[in-house]
């Protein structure tokens, strides 16, 4: 495969993961404006907000920070944090 | 998406690494310390969210992943030899990256002009304080740009470079994921 054809290939999920990235933060857009307009709904809408950013941060992670051709240790101790942080976020926010 | 077989070699320097979990454990406090003022003091939250503009966040959101995008599409290039064109997508990340910066300036300065300032109350402390430490971790992540796009001009790319190429690319990396649970936090909650 020529160099040029090669990297074509390996930019592909780049572009994927910049896409998919671009439409979650619409999704927690619409998730933090059903937040601040609905009661009874607020609090799926909170969890919704913060866990669509920790997605966004995990796959930022993962693709872009190339965790997907770490070493287990590296790729799941990001994992790790993601989810502790996340998790804590949700707890406190809806408590 | 699916996981390419992974290996023991870490992207980038180990030092890179280790001043990433720095940044992640302390940013991690600031959002703890946001998500309590926001439970213990939701109506001086929600009141002063609505003074921020939601779409300067959301343009502020889309630079940095489109520059983060540019980046990692570079290194990429680099690592496959293309690295005479790479330089033409660093300077694509470092104008989304100056975009990010006139845009930041022109809110805060659009805050200061309304009487808003730090002193506000907690939840714009929290507003200029952490964004403000965010912003410059933008304003160094161009400088590293900058370095990466004469590194990515030299030729002869060794796996050296291609390690540096690298670890700059990962800062910039984390300029970004902070800047996304930032912007979740301040403007969408």
């Amino acid at each position: 495969m020529s160099n040029e054809k090669q990297s074509i290939a390996a930019i592909a999920p780049l572009t994927l993961a910049w896409g998919i990235l671009v439409a979650a933060t619409g999704i927690g857009w619409w998730f933090g404006h059903t937040a601040q307009i609905a009661q009874d709904g607020a609090r799926l809408s909170i969890a919704g907000v913060i866990v669509t950013a920790f997605f966004k941060v995990w796959l930022i992670g993962f693709q872009f920070m190339e965790l997907k051709r770490a070493p287990r240790w590296l790729r799941h101790g990001y994992d790790a944090w993601v989810i502790v942080v996340c998790v804590t976020l949700v707890c406190i926010c809806l408590r | 998406m699916e996981a390419p077989a992974t290996n023991n070699q870490i992207p980038g320097e180990l030092g890179i690494w280790l001043f990433v979990a720095g940044d992640l454990i302390v940013f991690s406090v600031f959002f703890i310390l946001i998500a309590l003022g926001q439970k213990e003091n939701a109506d001086i939250f929600v009141q002063s969210r609505g003074k921020l503009d939601l779409w300067v966040g959301v343009l502020n959101t889309l630079l940095l992943l489109t520059a983060s995008w540019f980046v990692a599409i570079a290194v990429e290039r680099c690592r496959t030899g293309l690295g005479a064109t790479a330089s033409r997508y660093f300077s694509l990340g470092i104008l989304c990256g100056v975009g990010f910066v006139a845009n930041k300036s022109l809110e805060w300065g659009s805050k200061i002009t309304q009487g808003i300032n730090p002193a506000t109350n907690e939840f714009f402390m929290y507003f200029f304080v952490f964004t403000g430490i965010h912003l410059l971790h933008v304003l160094v992540g161009i400088g590293v740009l900058c370095l990466l796009r004469s590194v990515s001009r030299s030729p002869g790319l060794n796996e050296r470079r291609i390690r540096t190429l690298e670890s700059g690319a990962t800062f910039w990396h984390l300029v970004d994921l902070l800047w996304v649970v930032l912007f979740a936090l301040l403007y969408l909650l």
